[in-house]
């Protein structure tokens, strides 16, 4: 069974909305997290985990229904997802693909952990930077203070 | 090598080369003061001391590192005659004195603050320490110490003793080891023990890393030492129990290499004995003085001084 017809068992085609595609296993509840998708959420959801994939082993697969998808939470994917692939469905078609790309620095995205960072100072004009250091296990470090992350990355994300 | 630094600002942003560079041009600065005490490199230049938290050693080791380059200083070296208590960002801060001096060196508790000025000037700055994070010229005259006595780094055995969680100096020196090919031993209680990203970081470049309890001295080039700090301990009796382990006597050089050096970033409380003071090992006071050298050749790079 080609990885195509095994997608296409698993999981419906969509009318409208976003596919997420080529996330690490295991990410998938993460890249929810990133939309903001909870219990509240009343359109249609689909989700697979550990789907065999050529590039990755195995991946994950989000599927939302009437949604869209910005910059922001692009850019927000790529940290948590770095090999994902977002389409734009409309009338079942695709109508955009697009490759998230992990960029060198990650701006103004990632809240510092280290409480005497400059950046967590309010009172300077500052945005963060965290640089990537290392792309697989990702390891992250900020430009300022030089503190490393590299786990529980999603839990310094900021909300918007 | 061209050199192509303005800031200085962290021992990560320093290649090797860059880092051999900086040591060479120490040794040269160290030679002309030897043979006449001052220069006129940066004479008519002005170097603005920001220290927005107390510090003698490193701001007079600046303050002489100028003068004796035949320039002056101005600044503060107390938060409390800042624009800062009137709420002025660093920013501004820097702004404005960059418009003053030919080259800022800022020490300020706050941890990248050193990176936030450097966005702000139109001058170098020169880190002269933020919080926990950096202080660069203290890595480089421990390095141009170490390859001074030994005219190498490389090969060399190289064991670390105290602190080795939160001391700042020992994270920055094990950082910009990882250039050179050394064997590295770290000796400290358990509770202090490096942490596991310098480790890891350290083996990842081939680095030979052993970690012990155990204060043996033995088959080590240069033996660093850093202060156990009591307030890392939440039970006082566990510290007074740990400090006496790490204190270094005349006891401890025991078999030790003849040609060994003691170094520490100073200031030490009693972590060396002071009888150890006029052994042929003690290099502490000399490292303090090779402060000069190496902020002077700094000084000169980053206002692109030929010397």
């Amino acid at each position: 069974m080609t990885e195509k017809e095994d997608k296409v068992l698993k999981i419906k085609t969509i009318k409208n909305g976003i596919v997420i595609d080529h996330i690490r296993q295991g990410k998938a509840p993460d890249v929810l997290k990133i939309l903001g998708i909870d219990e509240n959420f009343r359109d249609a959801l689909t989700f697979a985990m550990n789907v065999p994939s050529r590039d990755l082993g195995r991946k994950d697969i989000v599927k939302v229904e009437n949604r869209d998808i910005d910059t922001n939470e692009i850019n927000k994917i790529a940290i948590i997802a770095p090999d994902a692939t977002i389409n734009i469905i409309k009338d079942y078609k695709v109508v955009r693909k697009e490759k998230v790309t992990l960029p060198e620095q990650i701006i103004g995205i990632i809240k510092c952990p280290n409480p005497q960072c400059i950046t967590n100072k309010e009172r300077e004009p500052i945005t963060s930077v965290f640089v990537v250091k290392q792309v697989n296990p990702l390891i992250l470090r900020c430009k300022y203070c030089e503190r490393e992350i590299s786990s529980g990355i999603l839990t310094y994300i900021k909300a918007h | 090598m061209k050199w192509t630094k303005k800031h200085i600002i962290s021992i990560n942003d320093f290649s090797r080369d860059e880092i051999d560079f900086v040591l060479e041009k120490s040794g040269i600065l160290e030679k002309k003061l030897s043979s006449s005490r001052t220069s006129s490199l940066m004479a008519g230049k002005i170097l603005a001391n920001l220290f927005f938290e107390p510090s003698t050693r490193t701001r007079m080791s600046f303050e002489a590192a100028m003068k004796r380059l035949g320039g002056i200083t101005i600044g503060f070296d107390h938060p409390g005659i800042s624009s800062e208590v009137k709420g002025e960002t660093i920013a501004d801060t820097v702004r404005i004195v960059s418009g003053y001096a030919d080259v800022i060196v800022i020490r300020h508790p706050v941890e990248g603050s050193a990176r936030l000025a450097s966005e702000y000037s139109d001058v170098p700055i020169i880190n002269g320490g933020d919080g926990a994070n950096q202080h660069p010229t203290q890595t480089l005259l421990d390095l141009y110490t170490i390859k001074k006595e030994f005219k190498k780094i490389d090969g060399l055995d190289i064991c670390i003793v105290g602190d080795l969680k939160y001391g700042r100096t020992v994270h920055s020196l094990t950082n910009s080891l990882e250039n050179y090919d050394v064997r590295i031993r770290f000796i400290s209680p358990q509770e202090l023990r490096a942490p596991r990203q310098i480790v890891k970081s350290l083996s990842n470049r081939g680095i030979e890393v052993k970690e012990t309890t155990k204060l043996n001295l033995k088959n080590s080039d240069v033996i660093y030492v850093t202060r156990i700090q009591k307030e890392r301990f939440p039970d006082p009796q566990e510290y007074e129990r740990v400090k006496g382990a790490f204190i270094l006597n005349l006891n401890s050089l025991e078999g030790i290499r003849d040609n060994a050096i003691i170094m520490h970033p100073l200031p030490r409380v009693s972590e060396i004995s002071t009888d150890i003071d006029s052994t042929k090992h003690a290099r502490y006071f000399e490292q303090a003085k090779n402060g000069i050298p190496v902020r002077m050749a700094l000084l000169c790079l980053v206002c692109d001084i030929k010397f």
